[in-house]
């Protein structure tokens, strides 16, 4: 196995396209390191994105923030700016694994590990986080919920590295919330994962983006949820009608941690729970 | 040894160098290339935190870790915990308290022990229940483990004070 440290995202994605061998990217190792131990994947090529300049860091700026693909969860806790602004995706971000894992795990490494149960990835989509691709030849940005297209598969091509996870600068009376359910009460994977972000105007529901997670192939947008808040100030109708919308947009899987019937009712109230807690980080009243 | 790197880092304050195999975890290469075998093979994916160590300061399972990543970086393992000669507060306290028995995952609570107490001088049992809960023992049980953490944490918050 050989072992690169490249300087910059581009010739990191130049040094994985051109490779003949089984190629891999590596930044916190939370997953890759645990597939070669368990013999799943023989890599000729570890690619080690950390000594990247800035890759380890958020950056602040007027449009918002700029996450880079090895800031670790820990970091991402740490960070005021950043909690302040987007508490639902620090919070989806923290909930992974141990502070063990938080150490080194990273949002990137999340969405590209493509879990249907990934925590970080419906509280990403629903603030509307976008991913950099670099590629050898290109750069592009595509929103979150394009990446995942199927349990472990991304819309990366061959050599394309995903160097940052942007977060707009939130506007004026929004908030965002993740919650999931797990049947311990830390360290274990999503039976099902609601986040939502919602912008209030005068005390009601303004804007509004619903994302679920663990109850399909990939996390799922729900555009019906999202029409049931707008309008309301989160009255006992509105929230019937979000969780109906939710539990409607499931098509999960039964698995020894949850069954199907679990996970669709479950997805709804989470959802009305997720919904208060936005509503109240936006400055709503209940 | 094929395939080896050299790889220059710093370990509980002094300069080591090691030669390893590209794909060798930090935790096998600590081990049985550094000697420093405080850090413990649990499960060796992340699970159980026997091999807990911190990375430029951060808590990480050395076994999620590569050898060669630590190139240029600071380790520190339990074996840094003891100063002198003399053992950390935390290691008295768990042997004050019997919070170990077989004493495999004690390395390693004690490294994210002393890792919560530096961020979190003060925490409460919920604090340090989460804060563990990266690390499994299977035979003492957490109660005293939780106990232990709680009294070392109450003395060095006393030794810092006159230290002020």
């Amino acid at each position: 196995m050989r072992y690169a440290t490249p300087a910059s995202a581009k010739e990191a994605a130049g040094m994985l396209s051109k490779e003949k061998g089984a190629a891999f990217l590596l930044a916190g190792g939370t997953d890759l390191l645990v597939k070669l131990k368990m013999g799943m994947v023989e890599p000729d090529l570890v690619v080690d994105i950390k000594r990247i300049p800035k890759i380890d860091q958020i950056q602040t700026s007027a449009k918002g923030f700029v996450i880079g693909a090895a800031v670790s969860g820990s970091m991402i806790g740490q960070h005021k700016g950043l909690r302040a602004a987007w508490p639902g995706v620090v919070e989806a971000a923290n909930l992974i694994g141990s502070d063990q894992i938080q150490g080194r795990a990273t949002l990137v490494g999340n969405l590209c590990n493509a879990s249907p149960a990934a925590d970080s990835v419906p509280a990403m989509i629903a603030a509307g986080a976008k991913a950099v691709i670099v590629g050898p030849q290109k750069k592009r940005t595509v929103p979150v919920e394009k990446v995942v297209q199927g349990p472990g598969k991304t819309c990366l091509g061959k050599g394309e590295v995903i160097e940052a996870i942007t977060l707009p600068k939130p506007e004026a009376r929004t908030g965002d919330a993740y919650l999931r359910f797990i049947p311990r009460t830390e360290m274990d994977i999503a039976v099902v994962g609601v986040a939502i972000s919602l912008k209030l105007e005068r005390g009601i529901v303004k804007k509004a983006k619903v994302a679920l997670g663990a109850v399909a192939p990939t996390a799922v947008v729900v555009p019906g949820a999202a029409r049931a808040l707008v309008g309301s100030k989160l009255d006992e109708a509105a929230l019937e009608k979000l969780a109906a919308a939710c539990s409607a947009a499931c098509n999960p899987i039964d698995d020894k941690r949850g069954t199907v019937e679990y996970r669709i009712r479950v997805a709804g109230v989470l959802a009305k729970r997720a919904a208060k807690i936005a509503f109240q980080r936006a400055g709503g009243a209940l | 040894m094929s395939n080896a790197t050299l790889v220059s880092t710093t370990v509980n304050g002094d300069p080591v160098q090691f030669a390893c195999p590209t794909d060798e975890s930090l935790m096998t290469a600590l081990r049985n290339r550094v000697g420093l075998t405080g850090v413990k093979e649990g499960c060796g994916t992340g699970d159980c935190g026997a091999c807990s160590v911190t990375l430029d300061g951060s808590l990480v399972c050395a076994c999620l870790v590569l050898g060669v990543e630590a190139e240029g970086r600071e380790v520190t393992t339990v074996e840094g915990l003891s100063q002198d000669g003399e053992l950390h507060v935390l290691q008295q306290k768990f042997i004050d308290h019997a919070a170990l028995q077989c004493g495999i995952c004690t390395p390693g609570f004690l490294v994210a022990a002393k890792t919560l107490l530096d961020r979190n001088p003060n925490p409460d049992e919920t604090e340090i229940r989460y804060a563990l809960a990266g690390n499994l023992c299977r035979c003492t049980g957490y109660d005293k483990i939780v106990r232990a953490v709680q009294d070392a944490a109450k003395d060095m918050r006393k030794a810092n004070k006159k230290r002020r």
